[in-house]
Formats: structure tokens, C-alpha cells, sequence
């Protein structure tokens, strides 16, 4: 077959592209792990401010963690955040720019553990955000360590006989958490492992900064996600055992729409 | 001329922070300062000029508030005291490594730990040394007066914008607490968006087709890169001496030196009338701008003078900056109540009569 370029010219035709890259997507190459979800979290978002035609009016915040480094996938104005952090920049900047759009997108470790007070205050104030909280129950950027959502009896490398709750204490609920704060307008857990679970979380996070542009308070977007890294698993097995575990103990769907909690917490 | 008001100094940064033309205020309740954030919350500046007023959750989260909106191009600012500033650091560390202009006033108080909640001046290394982690420095001026802890405001964030760098007012709980008569200066209006963009075109305020994208970090894996960063800073801090302030008093025939600042220059200033009194020829010199130090000027008052005493509410911080200037060339000793406790202008008369005159 004829693989030089030149050939290709004949096909790669405006006409002929049913699919690429959103343009608020930056062309340098993700930082992730094959069969991590960050990459089509990141997607998503960057889809949902494309078809919003908001680019030039957004600002991300970027946290630490394995997307520290999403300001560079993002071709967005973009801030990095502190460890945990990120919800504080977030409230000063929507306050100071009424008219922007501002987002943070967060891990565990991040939002749930060093920046839980942050957190659940800017949703205690309905901060007017976007909040993207990825949930592996992992520390995956120091090297699988335990995260405050990891499962009991998980083996990670600061639990590796398993985690004991009664030692570690339990996964912390977040979502469920904030859903319970009156500042939360909508509060949802979505995957992005199988094409019907992305579309779904495409139209919460576009649900989400709709939110924000009419004002409407704070949106809270849990992505369970994969490390399959960190959980020493392929992608495959991976995506199976977070079905099986991560879903019985944070199941996915809407908790609190329009302000109002439409799950039994 | 200006207003003219009779104010605590707390009211004073308060006042002068909406004239200033600031965006964004961002505090939490600590004792002695708390009047600042409850001074705001009155006067209702988005009424006034449409600043935002917010009470944080912690000192933490409103240090990374200004990181935030300093990052958007924002005059932003917050104000604390000793233990609130200590939970500061990480932000400060973060802003100075990320270039984010911003003002933070220290009023101190006598620590270490929850210590106490009168004035003290413990805090010199803390604001002056960097303070958090890494290779960085604050640029950092010392009100001795309410009129200082207005005008500051103004020169500070000037400062801010001119290094892209927090800037401190490292005050106390005597400034802070005291009323004295001072001068407001006039209103100057907060920028619009289009300024904003103009004054800062790094600053995050909305990726626009017409330029790159701005990004706010201070990370950078490549160890190269960063070294050229820090470098960067380096000169940046360089530059910062040619801004250094102070004020001599009486030192044109000084045949010794009080060397002080804050509420210690103004308790040193009764001292050298005292000395002078009795025929003691004391001078005081007073740095303004603690970083940069203003050494020049204290090497050469060095020349002429036969001893030092470096006055601060301090175990002795400041001293080290002073012998650092001086070069040996006199001796310096240090006196200085500690833990909220305050010299009178007698004791620093004696401890400059028993370690400087009676020796040299």
C-alpha cells in the first residue's frame, strides 16, 4: 500500500472529515497513561466551550495532581492552581469577571483531600463555576498512593495490605456532600469509560456551563474515572473493575438538578 | 490637599485599598487586624467603585483568592496578622514563583505559635527572607505611621504591577491599632477590562484570537528552564534595590546610630530627643523598603558614627541586615522587648547608654 503522504492529500479532504480534534485543544501530546480517562474528560470540556463559543471568554484552572499539566492541552487561558486550591482562584476570578466562564478540573487528592475545606466552601457560597472533579480513588502523579476516595480493602502503595477504614478511615462521599450544601445547583456522577457513558457526560458538562451562563450557581461534575497505572491493571481490566467496585460504592447519575436532590443521599 | 481624617491604622489600609483603585479584597478575621475586613464590609466599596469584598474560609484560601485574581490582572489584596500570614506562605511562595502582583499587610503580633495578640516586630525574617519555600523575595515596606499605612497601599501596588511580585506592608499591632490624623489621598478610578489587557497582556483574561494563550504556573519540569526562571527572578529582585526607601533623622552630627523601623522608629525618635537632651549625640535611621534593604545609605552613616543599636520588638532580626551593611566597621548590638511586650523611649535610652555609648 501506499503510505507516502503525498498520496493521503487525495483524502484527507475538508468534505471527507467526519471527526477531529476540537481546536481548544492544543496540538501537544497528553501527558496521560493509554486508557486513562483524562484525555476525553479533557475532550469534553474542551468540546462543550467550542460549540459554547466561549474560548476567548473562559479561564481554567488547572490542579496538582496527574492534570496539573492541563493548561497545556487546554488552548485556553489557564491558571495552575495550588495542591487543593483551585476553587479559591476560581471564586476570586468569576467575581472579579462576572462575564467570564471559569472552571476548575480537579482529582481526588486534590479537591477531597488537601483541598476539601476549599471546596465545600466555595460550593457552600454557590461560587457561579464549573467544578470537574476526576475520581480514580488513586493518587496517580506520585505513584498510586492512597487517595481520600480510595475503596476499602484497595491496595495501594501507602496501603498495600489493603485499605482497613478502620485505621485509613472510608472513601469520602464528596459529591453527595456538597449536594446536601444549599450553594449547589447541579450535582452529577459520570463516567467516561463507554461511548454511552461520554455522551452523557458531554451533556452534563454542557448542562454545567450553561449553568454558569445564566447564572445560576455552582455545577458539580464527578467523572469517575481509571488508573490503570496506579492500579496495575490493563485498560480493559481496568474499566471492568471500576465497574464492579468504583460504581457500588459512587454510583453514576444525577444527584441534585435545578437545586434540587432527586437521590435518596 | 487631600482629606484629611482622623483614623486607626487598620481603617486607614481600608480606605485606602478602595481608592487605591482596588479590584479585590480577600480576608479572614485575626486579631489585630480584623477592622480592615470590618471597615470593608460598611463602606460597602461595590457601591463605592464596584470592589468585591469577600470573607474567606481561612487565610489559606483567600492568599490563593489573590492568587486567582492577581493572575487575571486584578488589584487584589488581603490582610492578616503573624499566624494568618504563616498560612499564607504556601500562596505567597506559589505568587512569586508565577510572577502574580498583590498586596498583603502583616499587622504582627507576638508569637511564635497563637502567642499573643499584642504588637510585636518578630516577623522581619518571615517577610524579608522570602517566607515560604523556594528562592524568592517579597518587596516589602514599614509604615510607622497611619499616613504611612495609607500612602503604602497606593506605592504598593505599584510596586506589584512594576515587578509582577507580592508586595508586603509589613506593619504591627501598634500601627494598626493606633489613631492619628491622615491625609487620603484622591480617589484613583479601577481600570477598566480594556487597561487590564493593555498593563498586563500575561495575565489570564480570556484566550482572544489575537494572541497566544496565558498561562499562569509556577511549574516547570525542565530543570534547565526553571534555573533560567529563577534567574529571571534574580534580576528582577536586583532591580527592585534601585527602589529602596528610608528616612535619616538627625543623623547629619550623629555620633551614634538607632537604626529602627515601624513602631520601633517612632519609639527610637522620642529616644534620640531624650539622648540629645543630655548632650548625646544620637541619630536614627530608618529603612523603609525592608527588601530591598536600603544598605547603601547605612554603610555610609556607618562612616561617621562610633556604635549602632538596631531597635526592633524582636529575640534580633533586623540586626542582621544592619551588621550585614555595616560591615564590622562599627560594632551594632541589639535591643528589644519580645512577646507583645513594648520598649518606652527610656529603656532604648539605657540599652543604648549600657551596649553603645558607656563602651564606644
Amino acid at each position: 500500500m501506499d503510505v507516502k503522504f503525498e498520496s493521503w492529500k487525495e483524502i484527507i479532504k475538508d468534505e471527507n472529515i467526519v471527526f477531529k480534534k476540537t481546536k481548544v485543544l492544543t496540538d501537544n501530546v497528553l501527558s496521560y497513561c493509554p486508557g486513562c480517562g483524562h484525555g476525553v474528560a479533557h475532550r469534553l470540556i474542551a468540546e462543550t466551550i467550542e460549540e459554547m463559543g466561549i474560548q476567548d471568554q473562559t479561564i481554567g484552572i488547572a490542579p496538582v495532581g496527574c492534570s496539573v499539566l492541563a493548561y497545556e492541552f487546554f488552548d485556553i487561558d489557564m491558571q495552575q492552581a495550588a495542591h487543593g486550591r483551585a476553587t479559591a482562584l476560581a471564586t476570586a476570578i468569576k467575581r472579579l469577571y462576572p462575564n467570564k466562564f471559569v472552571f476548575t478540573y480537579q482529582g481526588d487528592g486534590d479537591l477531597a483531600a488537601i483541598g476539601g475545606n476549599e471546596t465545600l466552601h466555595a460550593c457552600n457560597r454557590g461560587e457561579n463555576i464549573v467544578v470537574i472533579f476526576i475520581n480514580n480513588g488513586i493518587y496517580g502523579m506520585t505513584g498510586g498512593q492512597m487517595a481520600p476516595t480510595t475503596l476499602d480493602g484497595m491496595v495501594t502503595s501507602t496501603s498495600p495490605y489493603g485499605r482497613d477504614p478502620q485505621i485509613m478511615g472510608h472513601p469520602i462521599h464528596m459529591t453527595e456532600l456538597v449536594a446536601k450544601l444549599p450553594g449547589t445547583y447541579y450535582v452529577t456522577r459520570q463516567s467516561v469509560h463507554k461511548p454511552a457513558n461520554v455522551r452523557k457526560a458531554k451533556k452534563a458538562i454542557r448542562k454545567a456551563f450553561e449553568n454558569q451562563q445564566q447564572n445560576k450557581g455552582l455545577s458539580f461534575i464527578e467523572i469517575v474515572s481509571n488508573c490503570n497505572s496506579g492500579w496495575k491493571m490493563t485498560p480493559i481490566e481496568a474499566n471492568k473493575w471500576m465497574e464492579e467496585n468504583m460504581f457500588k460504592v459512587f454510583p453514576l447519575g444525577d444527584i441534585k438538578v435545578e437545586g434540587q436532590i432527586i437521590k435518596e443521599l | 490637599m487631600g482629606e484629611i481624617r482622623l483614623m486607626m491604622g487598620n481603617e486607614a489600609i481600608a480606605e485606602a485599598a478602595i481608592r487605591a483603585g482596588c479590584d479585590g479584597y480577600f480576608g479572614y478575621p485575626i486579631t489585630p487586624q480584623s477592622e480592615v475586613l470590618e471597615y470593608l464590609m460598611a463602606e460597602k466599596p461595590y457601591e463605592r467603585t464596584g470592589m468585591v469584598v469577600l470573607q474567606a474560609e481561612s487565610e489559606v484560601a483567600s492568599i490563593n483568592m489573590l492568587y486567582g485574581g492577581g493572575a487575571a490582572g486584578k488589584r487584589v489584596m488581603t490582610t492578616s496578622s503573624s499566624p494568618g500570614i504563616s498560612l499564607m506562605q504556601e500562596g505567597i511562595s506559589y505568587m512569586a514563583g508565577a510572577e502574580i502582583p498583590c498586596l498583603i499587610a502583616n499587622v504582627v503580633r507576638g508569637g511564635p505559635g497563637l502567642g499573643t495578640i499584642q504588637p510585636s516586630q518578630s516577623d522581619y525574617f518571615q517577610a524579608t527572607k522570602g517566607g515560604g519555600h523556594g528562592d524568592y523575595y517579597l518587596f516589602v515596606l514599614a509604615p510607622s505611621s497611619v499616613q504611612e499605612m495609607s500612602d503604602f497601599v497606593k506605592l504598593g501596588f505599584e510596586m506589584a504591577f512594576k515587578y509582577r511580585n507580592p508586595v508586603m506592608i509589613l506593619s504591627d499591632g501598634v500601627i494598626g491599632q493606633v489613631m492619628e490624623k491622615v491625609e487620603l489621598f484622591d480617589p484613583i478610578p479601577r481600570r477598566t477590562e480594556e487597561e487590564i489587557i493593555k498593563e498586563c497582556p500575561w495575565a489570564t483574561t480570556g484566550k482572544t484570537p489575537n494572541r497566544e494563550r496565558n498561562i499562569i504556573t509556577s511549574l516547570d519540569l525542565d530543570p534547565i528552564r526553571q534555573e533560567k526562571h529563577v534567574m529571571h527572578l534574580k534580576e528582577k529582585y536586583e532591580k527592585m534595590k534601585e527602589d529602596a526607601m528610608w528616612e535619616n533623622i538627625k543623623t547629619d552630627d550623629a555620633e551614634y546610630l538607632i537604626v529602627a523601623y515601624g513602631s520601633s522608629a517612632r519609639i527610637g525618635q522620642k529616644t534620640v530627643d531624650l539622648a540629645r537632651a543630655e548632650g548625646i549625640k544620637v541619630g536614627l535611621y530608618r529603612p523603609i523598603t525592608l527588601y530591598p534593604f536600603p544598605d547603601k545609605e547605612l554603610e555610609r552613616l556607618s562612616k561617621q558614627v562610633k556604635g549602632i543599636l538596631s531597635v526592633e520588638m524582636s529575640l534580633g532580626q533586623l540586626v542582621e541586615d544592619v551588621r550585614l551593611a555595616v560591615h564590622d566597621r562599627v560594632p551594632v548590638e541589639h535591643y528589644g522587648r519580645v512577646g507583645g511586650s513594648i520598649h518606652t523611649p527610656f529603656q532604648v535610652l539605657n540599652a543604648l547608654k549600657e551596649k553603645i555609648v558607656n563602651k564606644y
